[in-house]
């Protein structure tokens, strides 16, 4: 089934210099696979088309059921140099759950669900 | 100390200056802790700071500080609390003695001792460095610190926990200190109580982990959080606090009658801000690997971390260098229904086409229209045609010129009367024309940087 990654993930965005980071967090430990195999670098490059002008770069984080990605190039200078409202990539993790992925059909009934124990 | 030597709780006060006021306040009345640690120096105050030291000598650091410690100061030394901050900015001594003034005036005089490091600011040095070899060059581009040295407006080195556990142990209740990494201000009073030998890489990254943790405030207790934020109490919000154990291991928590919320949730998003690679998360005390960290929600609002492990520390330091690039401006206008993202979109161009008419060239001039996309672009999807109201928001800047941004500044005003109909919100009056601070990140090897830490009582 198609569904937004909001409704598998949240997100935590920031910047250094011109470099956005995302780093991006399983609601659940049975949507972490999930995550890992559809939210590619590829993918986020092609998400962030007109935005992200550099590459994209992947580390995984399966201690903390996370993905962070560095989206280089796409802050329009960074911080100080930016003439852009999200000079600092706050709203990039908002951005980035807009994303429509692929989940197995089984994890629906946990997707309804929402976050984890404690989360 | 709490629960006999067992336990250290450091709590956080401030992520940034310019963060509310009141929660190193509320940390302080409301529950026990052990240090208040606060971070005020983002690399553009360091530029900002500089600046007005230039124009009044007594001037360069953080000033809220100085009040904050007037209504928080007698509390602290009665408690035990000992306070540590970066407010020194580029000027640490000023600071200092405008914390002895305030501390004498509330009768603590022969009661409070000071401490205050210096040592990090390198701007005065920077002849001194390039003729030792020292070439600062950009980590980013590798070129050479030529390119800009007659444009630098602040130099600082990165000190880590070192100076501080000096001051500490020398019996300072508080700590003023310039530019340390925000981590050490959580981890130096760690290292102190428990006494960690400063080659145990995986308890020294056991505290980066934590002072990356409380280094943004309430960030790691419910601030921007994007689980169930409608639920989180923010009035109240409380900071985070470190309750830190001799093993390495902490607990994240915060005072129980305080708002904002403590769950794995809210830490991994912290734990994420701001990171670059995972594996090497570089101090200059440690380098931590943050794919080790460990969580585990013990209790509501208390988050148990553990298993971290680091390595050693490398042999430089950071340098942020910032220096004069340009000039820049931002104006605004917003229109109403109906067609507001037409008439937006209508009175760029006519801005546009005026500065091509008293031929005004700018290195970048962007356009982003706020209600319709500004943060998302074409992420956000099609726009209805019926918007309530859309803001035009268009920004010049230029790499010498202040005049043509200024002229530029003029020309957003002319749309109130000459322009498309329902141009409102014009009520901040023209923009501001800013100086662009560029960062000019660089390493430097230890031994060129001597911190120097003086603990005096208040007089």
């Amino acid at each position: 089934m198609e569904v937004r990654l909001l409704e598998v993930a949240h997100a935590r965005s920031g910047d250094k210099g011109d470099t956005a980071n995302i780093g991006l967090i399983a609601l659940r430990p049975e949507f972490y696979p999930v995550i890992v195999s559809e939210v590619t670098a590829d993918r986020v490059k092609t998400h962030f088309k007109g935005i992200c002008e550099g590459p994209v770069e992947r580390f995984e984080l399966p201690n903390l059921l996370a993905l962070n990605f560095l989206l280089h190039q796409s802050l329009g200078g960074g911080g100080t140099l930016s003439l852009r409202t999200d000079a600092q990539a706050k709203t990039f993790g908002a951005a980035l759950l807009r994303m429509e992925i692929t989940v197995p059909d089984e994890l629906g009934e946990l997707i309804a669900g929402g976050a984890r124990e404690g989360g | 100390m709490s629960d006999g030597a067992q336990s250290v709780r450091v709590a956080s006060g401030q992520g940034f200056w310019g963060d509310w006021l009141e929660a190193p306040v509320l940390q302080v009345q409301s529950g026990p802790i052990d240090y208040l640690v606060m971070d005020y120096l983002a690399e553009v105050t360091m530029s900002i700071l500089q600046k007005q030291r230039g124009r009044d000598p007594s001037q360069g650091y953080a000033r809220d500080f100085v009040p904050l410690m007037g209504r928080i100061l007698g509390t602290c030394i009665e408690s035990g609390i000992r306070v540590i901050a970066n407010a020194g900015g580029v000027n640490p001594l000023a600071c200092r003695d405008a914390v002895f003034e305030l501390a004498n005036a509330e009768g603590l005089a022969g009661r409070a001792r000071i401490g205050v490091i210096t040592g990090d600011d390198l701007l005065e040095r920077i002849d001194e460095l390039l003729a030792a070899g020292v070439e600062l060059r950009s980590m980013e581009t590798g070129e050479p610190l030529e390119m800009v040295r007659d444009r630098i407006q602040s130099a600082n080195a990165y000190l880590g926990a070192a100076p501080i556990i000096e001051a500490l142990q020398r019996g300072a209740d508080v700590v003023i200190a310039g530019r340390t990494t925000d981590t050490a201000l959580t981890y130096a009073p760690m290292m102190f109580e428990h006494g960690w030998p400063r080659d145990d890489w995986d308890k020294l990254a056991a505290g980066v982990v934590a002072g990356h943790i409380n280094e943004c405030g309430a960030q790691a207790t419910g601030g921007n959080t994007g689980v169930d934020w409608q639920s989180v109490d923010y009035i109240d919000i409380g900071y985070p606090i470190i309750e830190s154990q001799a093993s390495g291991e902490f607990v994240v928590t915060k005072h129980e009658n305080l708002g904002g919320r403590v769950t794995e949730a809210t830490v991994t998003e912290q734990l994420l801000y701001e990171m670059g690679d995972p594996s090497e998360y570089i101090t200059p005390d440690c380098v931590a690997d943050f794919r080790t960290i460990q969580l585990e929600q013990q209790a509501p609002n208390r988050v148990r971390v553990y298993g971290v492990s680091g390595y050693r520390a490398t042999d430089q330091l950071k340098v942020s260098i910032s220096y004069l690039a340009g000039y820049k401006a931002v104006g605004r206008m917003a229109y109403s229904w109906p067609d507001a993202l037409a008439k937006a979109q209508t009175a760029d161009r006519t801005i546009r086409g005026r500065l091509d008419r008293i031929g005004l060239r700018f290195d970048e001039v962007h356009t982003e229209y706020f209600g319709a996309g500004a943060c998302h672009g074409s992420l956000a999807g099609p726009l209805g045609d019926d918007l309530p109201e859309v803001e035009l928001r268009i920004g010049v800047k230029h790499s010498s010129e202040r005049s043509a941004v200024e002229r530029f500044s003029r020309e957003i005003a002319s749309l109130i009367l000459a322009g498309p109909p329902t141009a409102t919100g014009f009520g901040g009056g023209r923009p501001r024309v800013q100086e662009m601070v560029a960062y000019w990140p660089a390493l430097i090897p230890k031994a060129h940087v001597q911190p120097r830490v003086e603990v005096e009582v208040v007089p």
